[in-house]
């Protein structure tokens, strides 16, 4: 089975850049392959843990827990780009890491595949 | 040992959004990988400048008087201080009239030695061809 390495700079709320990034995690895990989704610039945001599910904004915190349960799954959000919106460690969803920008060239070295979704 | 290729393709305005601030910035923290990697093993990042995104390599940037944050400008300075290739597309330089001298081509002033490449999208295509993964900003 491979290694899928997805970055994304798309906020949670605001785009559906996330939903997609999610929605292909969930359908590469379920085919049995690894995933690694670093977050990165406004994508940050889904680091957050208390995230309220309303109908009209995107909700990702449970998807995303879904797949963290699932062992073949790790998210990581860039250290810098959080704290410079507010966000820190203490304010992490469980199970969310937060490493400095090398760590997602790191993961594309041992990705089979590298999606990255740039932009806003 | 080995060494993976990443092109960084950077289309998107300075400024209006952090695309490209994010693609150097990522592109510059390649130094650093090895603490990640096994001994000997590499990455190797090209940053490739098209479209609207010829404009992040403007010369004379004043981000940090207007907005108080380093410049696009400083960024590629950096990265050729590090001696990372830069591409910019010379079809897309020229359809928005840009004369060379106003581009961002080197950081003598910083102590850089490596120069950025104007170049045809053609020199791009074969960089981004021999690139492992593409990230597109």
């Amino acid at each position: 089975m491979g290694k899928l390495t997805i970055g994304c700079f798309s906020s949670l709320v605001g785009s559906t850049s996330l939903d997609f990034a999610i929605k292909l995690s969930k359908a590469a895990v379920d085919k049995g392959h690894k995933v690694d989704l670093w977050l990165s610039g406004n994508a940050t945001m889904l680091s957050l843990k208390g995230q309220k599910a309303f109908k009209d904004y995107s909700a990702l915190a449970k998807p995303v827990q879904d797949l963290l349960a699932t062992g073949n799954f790790q998210v990581t959000a860039c250290e810098a780009c959080a704290a410079a919106r507010g966000y820190h460690k203490q304010d992490a969803m469980e199970g969310v890491k937060s490493f400095s920008m090398d760590w997602y060239l790191a993961s594309t070295f041992t990705a089979d595949r590298v999606l990255h979704i740039g932009g806003d | 040992m080995a060494t993976k290729k990443l092109g960084f393709i950077i289309g998107t305005l300075p400024y209006k959004i952090e695309g490209s601030r994010l693609a150097m910035t990522h592109a510059i923290s390649s130094q650093t990988v090895e603490i990640y990697l096994e001994d000997g093993d590499l990455v190797e990042p090209v940053v490739c400048f098209i479209g609207d995104g010829v404009l992040n390599c403007l010369k004379g940037q004043q981000a940090m008087k207007h907005y108080g944050i380093t410049s696009i400008e400083q960024h590629i300075k950096n990265s050729l201080l590090l001696d990372l290739k830069v591409l910019i597309c010379k079809e897309d330089v020229d359809k928005l009239g840009i004369a060379q001298d106003a581009l961002i081509m080197d950081a003598e002033d910083i102590g850089g030695e490596t120069a950025a490449q104007l170049v045809p999208f053609s020199e791009i295509q074969k960089a981004l061809d021999a690139a492992d993964h593409l990230l597109y900003c």
